[in-house]
């Protein structure tokens, strides 16, 4: 091969792998770094693990929102219209809180079956859903159904 | 009712055919070599500039004059809203951000077509092709799925539904044309490297011809960020000043892109060397802009469902991208094995320095780009819903950051072709010395205790002034006096380089010495944090004009100085009920004081949320020099002495 070529095939070669490398060591971070989503029966099912930290997501369930007289701490209830967790957040909650609202809340699952909140997320807008959140609340839905056929046979 | 949305709507059409001639007419030229044709491309862009910005004026009359029949102006205004908010409303939502986009678009090549009479006129033909060809393909997406003069008729609404009260802002006025300015602006450095590409002009001429425009493009995309960062901090309510939200990331890809293309065409201008490559990173810059503008507006980014949900504007905005990026990069396979970089370079040498500069940045735009997209991924392959956290892209951006900024020193003072290890270490042996020490020192300063994380950014921080400012003295022959006779474009290296480092300390600080805190207070009660004392003096109410609110007085001493007090408001829009918090900052170099109201609590107390944040200010003060020496760049006298001698040769 002209040594010119070879040159050029080995630069190529290194800058090939370099990058391969360095995508591969990204991607790789990825699968460490990220947060999954969790509806209410995913967490009722055992599928969260105690101590991993989660996105849990559904619909405050009316009239459970219960605050603390003398601090920030608040509790409620999220559900899919399947399943229910109990949520405990100390803090300010975000200007779109509301009992009936799609809210997504970032955490870990205490033993006792309560999720820890370390961050609440509700979405600036009166009529937006989280997308996750009606992505559940639609499984929950089909799933319903389904379980109601298939009680009939 | 007006006729304006329909004058708006032809005055579209018309910058349609304008654009759809300004293609069609200087190719037909460059075909038939006839320069009268190619001459036709500067008049159509500026014709299409012209009924452009009559289009926009159409929809801000409409807003101003509350036509409600126009569904754009229903869904995004309101009578009560005020005037200034009724024109930032135009780029409130997706159709006249749309609108913006091509506004702007169009003014720059319109700019093109004034300021480069230089220019050869098949050059200037073949941007204008280029940039007409784009245009095209926008103003029939706008015109086809995103029209904002369409009518709700009818029934027309009484009233209208307002506009996003977190884009009643100030912030909100400028940020998004600022930002815009920016991501189309890129345009033209893509025109300009295709257009050379295409027409075997690839060289010093164009590098220099090309170097201003994208510096513009830069200047407008770092203030844009910048503006965004800032907006954020005060509008959201809770102090952060970035997010690695994908709607940030979009803007900061193809900053970190642009970035490493004005360096690349420096070693081209001046050196002749990595031509195709600066053409791959102008494609590079511009198509991550484009992919940036329309992810974030189709509503990619939030979910994958939204996409599904208009997919007649998805399908769309995917094939111009397809279009773009694909035709782009088919022109450079074909084009660029015949480009020729003349010139040799040794191991240690500025290019050297600028190459891995560029490296990094690529590397650091790829880790953005994965960590946006990655999400998107999944959730279209089917895998789950996931998210990826700020702390890994910390941990991704912040190394490479370090090692960038590392690299800038020497890189500064490097000589072109070849220069040593051990000339570069004599330069700079001393300054790294006095880096460390004050870098060590930096932290016991601030807290009493050692915190490697920020020494490790100070020194980086420190590195950069003082190998910067060492060169300067160095380029000066040590006389102060030369300092303001250096030529302006190496002014403005040294002052956006100073910028990088004014940032970075600013992240460096706020991330490790702000201390924040949530407490309930009632009337007379008081909080401590850090060295301050907040007093919650009263609440009370505020009647706006299309919003009430609850409001705390706060005020806050140091000792028993009162050094601020602060208004913080819970406001709730009348027209859509929304509920937003308004943060109220007490601002200084050094430290800023924000105070938030939460939500309220029992027995007439509030949740309140208090911050000191250090050096916040640092952050975006850094972006300004970074712009103000991009801005000093272009006033450089090789830009115009140009134009001055080309004149002279045309007589």
């Amino acid at each position: 091969m002209h040594p010119k070529r070879k040159k050029r095939l080995l630069l190529i070669l290194f800058l090939v792998a370099m990058v391969g490398t360095a995508v591969g060591l990204l991607m790789y971070s990825l699968s460490q770094n990220i947060n999954l989503f969790m509806s209410p029966s995913q967490i009722a099912n055992g599928e969260v693990r105690v101590g991993d930290t989660v996105r849990a997501g559904g619909l405050v369930e009316p009239g459970s929102v219960e605050r603390g007289q003398e601090d920030l701490k608040v509790r409620f209830v999220i559900t899919d219209g399947a399943a229910e967790v109990t949520v405990e957040y100390d803090g300010i909650l975000p200007d779109l809180f509301r009992e009936g609202q799609g809210i997504v809340a970032l955490g870990q699952l205490r033993e006792d079956g309560v999720f820890v909140a370390s961050q609440v997320l509700a979405k600036h807008d009166e009529n937006y859903m989280p997308p996750e959140v009606q992505d559940a609340l639609d499984k929950a839905h089909k799933k319903g159904k389904a379980d109601l056929e298939s009680a009939r046979y | 009712m007006s006729m304006m949305a329909e004058y708006g709507q032809l005055a579209l059409i018309m910058a349609l055919m304008l654009a759809v001639l300004q293609w069609l007419v200087p190719m037909m030229g460059l075909r038939l070599k006839q320069e009268w044709l190619m001459a036709y491309a500067r008049p159509l862009a500026v014709g299409q500039a012209l009924f452009l910005l009559l289009s926009i004026l159409a929809l801000a009359w409409c807003f101003v004059q509350d036509d409600f029949s126009v569904s754009y102006v229903a869904h995004n205004s309101n009578t009560a809203l005020p005037v200034a908010y009724k024109i930032s409303a135009i780029w409130g939502a997706h159709e006249g951000s749309l609108l913006l986009w091509m506004v702007l678009f169009s003014l720059w090549s319109m700019a093109v077509a004034l300021f480069s009479r230089s220019l050869p006129i098949d050059m200037i033909a073949r941007v204008l092709v280029i940039l007409g060809l784009v245009a095209t393909g926008f103003l029939l997406f706008l015109l086809e799925t995103s029209n904002p003069f369409s009518r709700t008729l009818p029934s027309v609404p009484a009233e209208g539904a307002d506009l996003n009260p977190l884009l009643q802002d100030f912030g909100l006025i400028v940020h998004p044309p600022m930002l815009y300015m920016g991501y189309v602006g890129l345009s033209v450095a893509f025109a300009f490297a295709l257009a050379a590409l295409l027409g075997g002009r690839l060289d010093a001429a164009w590098a220099r011809w090309s170097r201003p425009w994208t510096t513009a493009a830069w200047v407008c995309l770092t203030l844009g960020i910048a503006l965004g960062s800032w907006w954020a901090y005060y509008e959201l309510g809770w102090g952060g000043w970035w997010f690695w939200d994908p709607v940030e990331n979009a803007s900061l890809m193809p900053w970190l892109v642009a970035t490493a293309l004005l360096h690349s065409l420096a070693v081209t201008e001046k050196r002749g060397l990595f031509k195709s490559w600066t053409v791959l990173l102008a494609i590079f810059a511009f198509s991550l802009s484009l992919l940036g503008t329309f992810l974030v507006r189709s509503g990619v980014l939030t979910s994958v469902h939204a996409f599904a949900s208009d997919p007649e504007r998805g399908v769309f905005i995917l094939v111009l991208l397809g279009l773009c990026v694909g035709g782009s990069l088919l022109v450079y396979a074909f084009k660029a094995p015949t480009v020729r970089s003349v010139g040799r370079y040794e191991w240690v040498s500025r290019e050297s320095f600028l190459l891995v500069n560029n490296l990094l940045l690529i590397v650091a735009a790829l880790a953005v780009l994965l960590g946006t997209l990655y999400p998107l991924i999944i959730d279209f392959a089917g895998l789950g819903k996931i998210s990826v956290g700020p702390s890994w892209f910390n941990s991704m951006f912040v190394p490479i950051m370090v090692v960038l900024a590392l690299m800038l020193g020497p890189g500064v003072m490097a000589y072109w072709k070849a220069d040593t290890f051990k000339r570069l270490g004599g330069q700079t042996v001393l300054v790294a010395a006095l880096v460390v020490l004050v870098a060590v020192a930096v932290p016991f300063v601030m807290d009493g205790q050692f915190n490697w994380q920020v020494a490790l950014g100070m020194a980086v921080a420190l590195w950069i002034v003082g190998a910067t400012l060492a060169d300067l003295w160095q380029k000066s022959r040590k006389q102060f006096g030369r300092v303001l006779k250096l030529n302006r474009s190496y002014q403005g290296m040294v002052l956006a380089h100073l910028g990088v480092a004014i940032s970075i300390i600013g992240v460096v600080m706020v991330s490790h010495y702000s201390v924040e805190k949530t407490v309930r207070m009632a009337q007379g009660d008081e909080a401590v944090l850090g060295d301050y004392r907040f007093v919650l003096n009263k609440l009370g109410h505020i009647e706006g004009p299309n919003y009430i609110s609850d409001a705390a007085e706060i005020s806050i001493y140091q000792g028993e100085n009162r050094v601020a007090v602060l208004n913080p408001e819970k406001r709730r829009y009348n027209a859509s009920g929304s509920i937003m918090t308004e943060a109220d900052i007490a601002k200084s170099l050094w430290r800023d004081l924000y105070v938030s109201m939460g939500e309220p609590l029992p027995n007439n107390a509030w949740g309140i949320r208090l911050q000191v944040k250090a050096f916040m200010r640092w952050v975006w003060l850094g972006a300004i020099f970074m712009a103000v020496g991009g801005f000093l760049a272009i006033l450089d006298k090789r830009y115009r002495a140009k134009v001055a001698r080309s004149k002279e040769a045309t007589l």
